[in-house]
């Protein structure tokens, strides 16, 4: 399968995913919306290294993988985010009951 | 080094003590003991300077050379003292004059406190310590160090009595004034160690051949410059009449006989450069002349004594410079010895009748004093005979030589002397009439205390007196006898390198005869004239009108140079205070603050604390480097 | 000597600098105080025998260089030439001077304020000594940072905005001075551990073309001029010293103002001789406009502080004017004149600090005939205002003549324009004298008492010095000959 197939998903996705962070309000979509420009990075990610495990596993056999092994990192932050992302939501729905990004703008006074 | 020259430096050194001796202890010293501390250490001076003059006499002149002032790889200045025929000769005009004069004074100040007392005695002391400094310095910077050094105390003197404000802004203006003069001054010594790198006098001298006549001659006019602050010449006289404020010994001291004629010294001291420079030598007669009629024609209408008095040293040092500029430098010198003389006799004989009228300086309200006064009377007659230059008194020979000079350069400076010098014989006996003749137009209270002076005031008084009549002797001309001219003799060989220069010409004895003639007759008319006028003199409250009255105003000097040069000056200070300091350059660095804080307020706005438009700002961005990235 | 590590340039900086922080931590205020005279005391006497100390003294003094930042040829290297030595000596001698003259003056947490002296006092030290670029520009710094916390502390009404002012001018200057050094260090040669040196004598043989000298030489001179003052980089200056505390007052206008002058002859002169060349009638002529312009506003000024300040910028003006005519005679007038300035412009501060404790005004126009109520005070003031303006067997006509005769070897013109800053200088300094001492008394100073003991020891101390480097200045002369020689000749 040609690479551009997985180019055109991930900017799709990057793409949805910031016109999501843009436009919605919910902070849970928004937190959402990220992990989904996360992925479609790390999406990518794998599609390159696949795409040139071959030129590169002949000269360096352990550097092939290296970008997918650097998905799991990402994947790893992600999931640190969410915990700690979530728990801020958490907070901030039990402060102003609610998950409306634009009614937490006080820092602006 | 040379005897003498270890006893040089004592003839400064001693009024030195006097006055940190008077000026630290004087909460602690009595009256008597200041005043012979005061004038103690002045006699000493004078008899170690008879003894250096006598030694100068026998041909031992010297420089000294105490310590280095500035010892830098690019200059060097020492602290060095020329002891030769001019300087000792000064030597004992200073010492001596300022000795009698401090006798004088421990009568005549006795009224004050002990500690203003020695205070007074101690400003004196400074005063000689300083003169003495010029007078024997052997270099400019050290003469200049004197030269301030009077100036400060002249500074100090006229406003001794610092309660009256008038007598402090008289102070003030005159050590501006001074200052001004002493910027040529400076303004000369920078152009000698640029030129030769050296302000010692003999080196300077011997390279004088090296300077282009240009700097020679900018180099005297800028010293000339220098002189007419010191010596009270056009533009810069009119400080002299107002220090008249000071004490009236101090009038006669320093403002009389022996400050204001260093800018003679200075240039007596010069005389090669200032021969070698023809413009600047007609600069200084044209300038002098003009000084000598102008302060002569104030003098006229004067009605305070000392003011007559101040206008009259104005005029006499005119005549000085004029002598200068004509290259009669023996006779300028010789008219300053004379002058010390008689102008010192005048004044103290002025400060002795103010004495006796408890402050009354106004003559119309004097005369009669004849009666009650006949010391001070009698020696006050001479001295105003004496600067009438009447012969053979000693300001007749001393005036005489100058003229004749001025005659032999161009007989225009020859008239125009004459009748300034008719004016100074009709003003100082209008003087002296008003004065001493007549009845007395004081009040009852003062006629009843009249009395005569004091030993301490009469003695100065009398010794004073011989020398005005007899002063002149030492240097009777060519014409009346083969050699009389010892003055001239003595200084030849300061001279003698100008008069190599200017060669000589001698005047035929008839023209001479002719000159002495007009001018002792001139004087003699005004005399008359003068004596006829005020012998009756009535006090008038009439307001004087036309000539007179700008004259009884001074011609309105002071009051152009306020509004020509001190008005302008304090409103560029308010202009640049005002404008320029707080507007223009305030305004500017106010401004970058002020446009930081009004920059900061507007991007304020861009942080709303809504997310959405940081993010969508973010995305902005990232567009914006993707396209600069792949497309430009 | 004292072995390799503790010599006396260190004694020099870290004397005051322990003190200082010591002095952060005594509690009680009379402790404080007496430690604080004890320590300037100490570094006087440290600051003395510099004086005497006689052996090495060749260009560099008595230098020395120990690693500090070694992979970026940065080192705390400091010499003790003979600029450092007399600037140092004036830093030495003014500090008990100011702390003795102002014993009396009571400071809410003194412990802070005079810990704050003793390491801007370490700073300035550091200034005149460090013979490397980094080094200078942290002590810089160090300097006066503790002067914004003094200013804004200690001040008076309006002391915000005036520290805010000085903050502005001269940090904006020094972060002018900072680029200046990177660019001059990416220039010089390396040592064995880094690409590039930091120390004066890589930054005296950097490969600097004319264009780049000539911007270069407009950074540093900035953050000098703005320091001295020089007209027009001026205004910060009559504020600040307005409304800081009068000890802190002194060392500004005492010393402080050194570092500018300092930093010309040190930094600029030999390390852009191409550009000084070029721009000398620049800032020669900068200087005697300055000259002037201050002069004639002093004549306006009706606070004592304000006109000392302008009074300042004048004589300043003519000693920035003199370093760049690069004449052997102006440099050593200007070494000799930063001395006397210090001595006299400290004298006048005293003066003014006690009148201002005694009346509570500094307004010339409220002031009358002190003269009768404190004649002591008046001789010594009378002393020192003629000694500011050079009168001759002062300590300040030495300098200013000097530096007017290297002026006029430049320049005739320059040096008859300058000259008649002289007059003015005489016209405000007597009006001043004039119109505070003489006269009558008024209601507020007619029961004025005269000065306390510890003020008559200073002023007579300061009075001794002025007649002292006035009637026989050779000692001066003798230190700073060499060095100023060694300036002179990079022109040559």
């Amino acid at each position: 399968m040609p690479v551009y197939y997985y180019i055109f998903l991930s900017a799709t996705l990057f793409t949805i995913g910031v016109i999501g962070v843009l436009v919605r309000r919910s902070a849970i979509i928004v937190f959402m919306c990220i992990e989904l420009m996360l992925n479609a990075a790390n999406l990518l990610l794998v599609a390159f290294s696949k795409m040139h495990s071959q030129a590169i596993g002949a000269t360096h056999p352990t550097a092939a993988t290296d970008a997918q092994i650097f998905v799991f990192f990402s994947m790893v932050v992600a999931a640190a985010e969410v915990s700690v992302g979530l728990a801020i939501i958490v907070l901030m729905y039990r402060n102003v009951h609610s998950v409306d990004v634009n009614f937490l703008n006080r820092l602006k006074n | 080094m040379n005897n003498i020259l270890h006893i040089a430096w004592l003839i400064p050194f001693l009024p030195l003590v006097g006055f940190l001796v008077n000026g630290l202890g004087r909460n602690q010293l009595s009256k008597s003991i200041s005043g012979i501390i005061g004038s103690g250490t002045i006699l000493a001076s004078f008899l170690l300077s008879v003894y250096v003059f006598l030694s100068v006499k026998d041909g031992n002149t010297h420089v000294a050379h105490y310590f280095d002032f500035i010892n830098t790889g690019a200059l060097k200045i020492g602290f060095d003292f020329q002891v030769d025929q001019l300087s000792s000769l000064f030597l004992l005009i200073i010492t001596g004059v300022g000795f009698l004069i401090h006798v004088y004074s421990t009568s005549y100040m006795h009224d004050e406190t002990p500690n203003n007392f020695a205070k007074y005695f101690a400003y004196l002391n400074l005063f000689v310590f300083s003169m003495l400094l010029l007078v024997l310095g052997g270099n400019y910077v050290i003469m200049f160090i004197g030269w301030e050094g009077v100036g400060l105390c002249s500074y100090l003197l006229i406003g001794f009595w610092f309660k009256n404000d008038n007598y402090n802004s008289a102070a003030k203006k005159a050590f501006v004034m001074n200052r001004i003069g002493d910027l040529g001054f400076l303004l000369a010594v920078f152009w000698l160690i640029t030129k030769l790198g050296t302000t010692d006098y003999h080196t300077v001298f011997q390279n004088v051949s090296q300077l282009t006549s240009f700097d020679i001659t900018c180099i005297t006019l800028l010293l000339f410059v220098g002189a007419t602050g010191k010596s009270a010449q056009i533009p810069l006289y009119t400080w002299l009449p107002d220090a008249m404020a000071g004490p009236t010994p101090v009038s006669a001291l320093i403002h009389a006989a022996t400050m204001v004629t260093a800018g003679i010294y200075m240039i007596a001291r010069s005389n090669i450069l200032f021969t070698m420079a023809p413009t600047t030598q007609t600069v200084i007669a044209i300038i002098g002349l003009a000084t000598a009629i102008l302060a002569a024609t104030i003098a006229l209408k004067q009605n305070d004594i000392k003011k007559v008095l101040a206008y009259s040293t104005v005029s006499q040092l005119g005549y000085m410079f004029l002598g200068l500029g004509v290259g009669a430098y023996t006779g300028a010198v010789f008219h300053v010895m004379t002058h010390a003389f008689f102008k010192a006799l005048l004044f103290l004989g002025a400060g002795s009748v103010i004495h006796a009228l408890h402050g009354e300086q106004d003559m119309r309200k004097m005369g009669g004093l004849k009666k009650y006064m006949s010391i001070t009377h009698i020696t006050f007659l001479l001295g105003c005979i004496a600067i009438a230059g009447i012969p053979p008194f000693s300001g007749f020979f001393s005036k005489d030589e100058i003229l004749a000079a001025a005659f032999s350069s161009n007989p225009v400076l020859w008239v125009i002397g004459v009748l300034g010098a008719v004016m100074t014989a009709f003003y100082m006996f209008r003087l002296y009439t008003m004065t001493f003749l007549g009845n007395f137009r004081g009040t009852d209270e003062q006629q009843h205390h009249l009395h005569e002076s004091p030993g301490a005031i009469t003695f100065p008084l009398i010794i004073l007196a011989v020398l005005a009549v007899i002063g002149g002797l030492i240097g009777i001309p060519e014409v009346f006898m083969h050699g009389g001219h010892r003055l001239e003799a003595f200084l030849e060989p300061i001279f003698r390198e100008s008069k190599k220069i200017q060669g000589t010409h001698h005047l035929s004895h008839s023209t001479e005869y002719f000159l002495m003639a007009a001018s002792v007759v001139g004087a003699s008319i005004a005399i008359i004239f003068a004596w006829k006028n005020y012998k009756d003199y009535r006090y008038s409250t009439e307001e004087n009108t036309g000539i007179a009255r700008v004259l009884e105003n001074k011609w309105y000097v002071d009051e152009i140079y306020s509004s020509v040069i001190v008005q302008p000056v304090r409103a560029l200070g308010g202009f640049f205070t005002n404008v320029v300091e707080r507007g223009i350059i305030d305004g500017i660095v106010n401004g970058v603050g002020r446009a930081v804080n009004y920059g900061s307020r507007q991007i304020r706005l861009l942080q709303s604390g809504q997310v959405g438009t940081y993010v969508l700002l973010m995305v902005f961005g990232i567009l914006i480097l993707f396209v600069i990235q792949l497309f430009l | 000597m004292l072995g390799n590590f503790i010599t006396l340039p260190h004694l020099l900086i870290f004397f005051p600098l322990i003190a200082g922080v010591i002095a952060f931590f005594i509690k009680s205020d009379s402790g404080v105080r007496g430690w604080s005279v004890l320590a300037s005391l100490l570094t006087l006497a440290v600051s003395l025998s510099t004086l005497i100390y006689k052996d090495n003294l060749e260009l560099n003094g008595l230098a020395y260089n120990y690693e500090w930042l070694k992979y970026m040829g940065a080192s705390f290297s400091v010499s003790l030439d003979g600029l450092g030595r007399v600037l140092t000596f004036l830093t030495a001698f003014s500090f008990p001077v100011i702390l003795i003259a102002t014993y009396r003056n009571v400071y809410p947490r003194s412990n802070v304020f005079y810990g704050l002296m003793l390491l801007s006092q370490a700073g300035l030290m550091g200034v005149f000594l460090a013979t490397d670029a980094l080094l200078f520009y942290f002590f810089w710094e160090l300097a006066l940072i503790p002067v914004y916390f003094l200013c804004s502390r200690w001040g008076g009404e309006r002391r915000i905005a005036a520290t805010f002012k000085f903050f502005i001018y001269t940090f904006t200057a020094s972060l002018l001075m900072l680029v200046g050094i990177i660019y001059v260090y990416l220039h010089t040669a390396g040592t064995p551990f880094s690409d590039h040196s930091f120390s004066i004598q890589a930054f005296h043989t950097a490969s600097l073309t004319p264009t780049q000298q000539s911007w270069l030489f407009w950074l540093f001179f900035v953050a000098f001029a703005v320091k001295m003052p020089v007209f027009p980089f001026h205004t910060w200056q009559p504020d600040t010293y307005e409304q800081s505390p009068t000890a802190v007052t002194m060392v500004l206008s005492g010393i402080m103002v050194k570092m500018g002058v300092f930093g010309l002859i040190r930094w600029v002169l030999p390390i852009f001789p191409a550009a000084v060349l070029q721009f000398e009638n620049v800032v020669i002529g900068l200087s005697v406009v300055g000259m002037i312009y201050a002069s004639l506003i002093a004549i306006r000024q009706d606070d004592l502080k304000r006109l000392v300040a302008y009074s300042s910028i004048a004589h300043i003006g003519l000693i920035s004017a003199a370093v760049f005519t690069r004449q052997q005679v102006a440099l050593e007038g200007v070494m000799i004149q930063m001395f006397s300035h210090g001595v006299n412009i400290i004298g006048l501060w005293i003066v003014i600090d006690v009148i201002e404790k005694k009346l509570g005004v500094r307004k010339i126009s409220q002031l009358n005939g002190i003269a009768h109520r404190a004649p002591v005070l008046t001789i010594i003031l009378v002393i020192i205002a003629l000694a500011n303006i050079a009168l001759p067997l002062t300590n300040a006509f030495v300098g200013e003549f000097m530096m007017f005769t290297g002026l006029f070897k430049f320049n005739g013109w320059y040096a008859a324009f300058a000259g008649l800053s002289i007059i003015l200088a005489a016209v405000y300094t007597l009006g001043m004298i004039q119109k505070i001492f003489y006269g009558e008394t008024n209601e507020l100073t007619a029961e004025m008492s005269d000065i306390s003991f510890n003020q008559k020891l200073v002023l007579g101390l300061l009075v001794l010095a002025i007649f002292f480097a006035g009637i026989y200045p050779q000692p001066f002369f003798e230190i700073t000959k060499d060095s100023v020689a060694a300036i002179v000749t990079r022109f040559k």
